[in-house]
């Protein structure tokens, strides 16, 4: 091979800089993600915290149409639980501070939803 | 050599693909189907098939009378007050010829001309301002309701050149800073978004009646217009009343007892 010397060295240096992610990642400590501040009189939230976690805009945006366009404001949790379908009535009741919670797994992940345009963190937390 | 090379290359990225699509979706439903969400109406909540007001304006015959009504939906709805023409409006009070710019006589009862008007949106029959309206963001609900989802205006302001009422209102600023106490159960609005009277939608479906007819305590009157038996027919019935431009056949949803 013509110029075996720079092509070889050339490919393990780019392979070590592509690989870097994964042998990266496994020497480093696992990911922790943020410490946010839970209610402290509750136990659980109207769904379980996996699926709170991941699709509570989708749940969101659920309650929104069923509130405004067909007048069905009560939310039947699928443990039986009947909850009002509002955010600042509901969630924000219990997740009282906006700041040690939505905002610090926002700002990790680099989200910025704009609800508080209209909807009323709660007192205290802007 | 050439071949096995993308051979490898079609198995390995298959593999990957297919790791990643089990473990995303495996995620995914694992979460999803635990959760059977069902929604129902509040066991209270009032019900009509046309929702209707009569406004008894021989009633109205000082500022209080007005203000305590006025206030009331502010109050409710966080609605700002902002000074000059880019003031935000749900329900105010204005002129005879204002108000029923069809049916000015030259000559006629001056206690009728001097009076103040309630206005509001009318939530009208045949609405011009969701017909124009290109987001559904404005929408009429099955009561007869003229609603907003604020979240789908995208403040074109169509609706505002519809309404031949002027009952809507442009956010020019963010209204935020003009609400004296914000009222923690309700949202505000924010900047860019048109807004108006919502016939206290929130209130009927938790069992209350609109947040002016309260505190106009018997001067406005709400209920079922298709009901034959309901009050607001009654009154109808019995008083002579008018509507806002009935010419242009929008079939408002407000009477005024004159
Ligand atoms: S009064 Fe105006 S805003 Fe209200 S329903 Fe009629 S057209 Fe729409
Ligand atoms: S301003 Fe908003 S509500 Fe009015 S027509 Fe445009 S999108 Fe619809």
């Amino acid at each position: 091979m013509y110029n075996s010397k720079y092509v070889i060295s050339g490919l393990v240096i780019f392979l070590a800089v592509f690989s870097y992610p994964f042998w990266g990642n496994l020497a480093s400590k696992d990911y922790t993600g943020p410490k946010l501040s839970l209610p402290t009189d509750q136990k659980q939230c109207i769904e379980p915290v996996e699926f709170m976690r991941s699709q509570h805009m989708t749940l969101l945006n659920q309650w929104r149409d069923s509130a405004l366009r067909e007048g069905k404001r009560v939310y039947v949790a699928s443990n039986g639980a009947t909850w009002d379908a509002s955010l600042q009535k509901t969630c924000m009741s219990c997740h009282t501070n906006k700041a040690e919670f939505c905002d610090t797994c926002h700002l990790e992940n680099a989200v910025e939803p704009y609800c508080w345009t209209c909807h009323v963190p709660p007192k205290g937390n802007e | 050599m050439k071949r096995s090379r993308r051979q490898f290359l079609k198995v390995a990225s298959l593999s990957v693909a297919g790791l990643g699509a089990q473990l995303a979706a495996g995620g995914m439903t694992k979460a999803a189907a635990a959760v059977k969400p069902s929604y129902k109406e509040d066991a209270l909540a009032l019900k009509a098939k046309r929702w209707a007001m009569v406004i008894d304006t021989r009633e109205f015959t000082s500022k209080e009378d007005f203000d305590a009504c006025i206030n009331a939906c502010n109050t409710a709805h966080n609605i700002p007050h902002i000074p000059g023409k880019t003031e935000i409006k749900w329900i105010w009070k204005d002129a005879y010829e204002h108000t029923f710019t069809d049916t000015t006589n030259k000559y006629q009862s001056k206690e009728i001309e001097d009076r103040e008007y309630f206005m509001l949106c009318n939530h009208c029959e045949n609405p011009p301002c969701v017909r124009v309206c290109p987001t559904q963001a404005t929408y009429k609900l099955e009561s007869g309701i003229v609603a907003m989802d604020y979240h789908r205006c995208i403040g074109c302001r169509f609706c505002m050149a519809g309404c031949p009422f002027g009952a809507r209102s442009f956010n020019f600023t963010d209204p935020r800073p003009y609400i004296k106490e914000v009222n923690p159960k309700f949202p505000t609005r924010m900047i860019g978004v048109v807004e108006k009277c919502n016939f206290c939608v929130e209130r009927l479906d938790a069992g209350k009646l609109p947040a002016c007819v309260e505190a106009a305590q018997g001067k406005i009157h709400f209920g079922d217009l298709s009901d034959p038996e309901s009050e607001v027919r009654k009154l109808l019935e019995e008083n002579f009343t008018l509507r806002r431009k009935p010419s242009l056949g929008t079939e408002p949803g407000v009477f005024y007892i004159i």
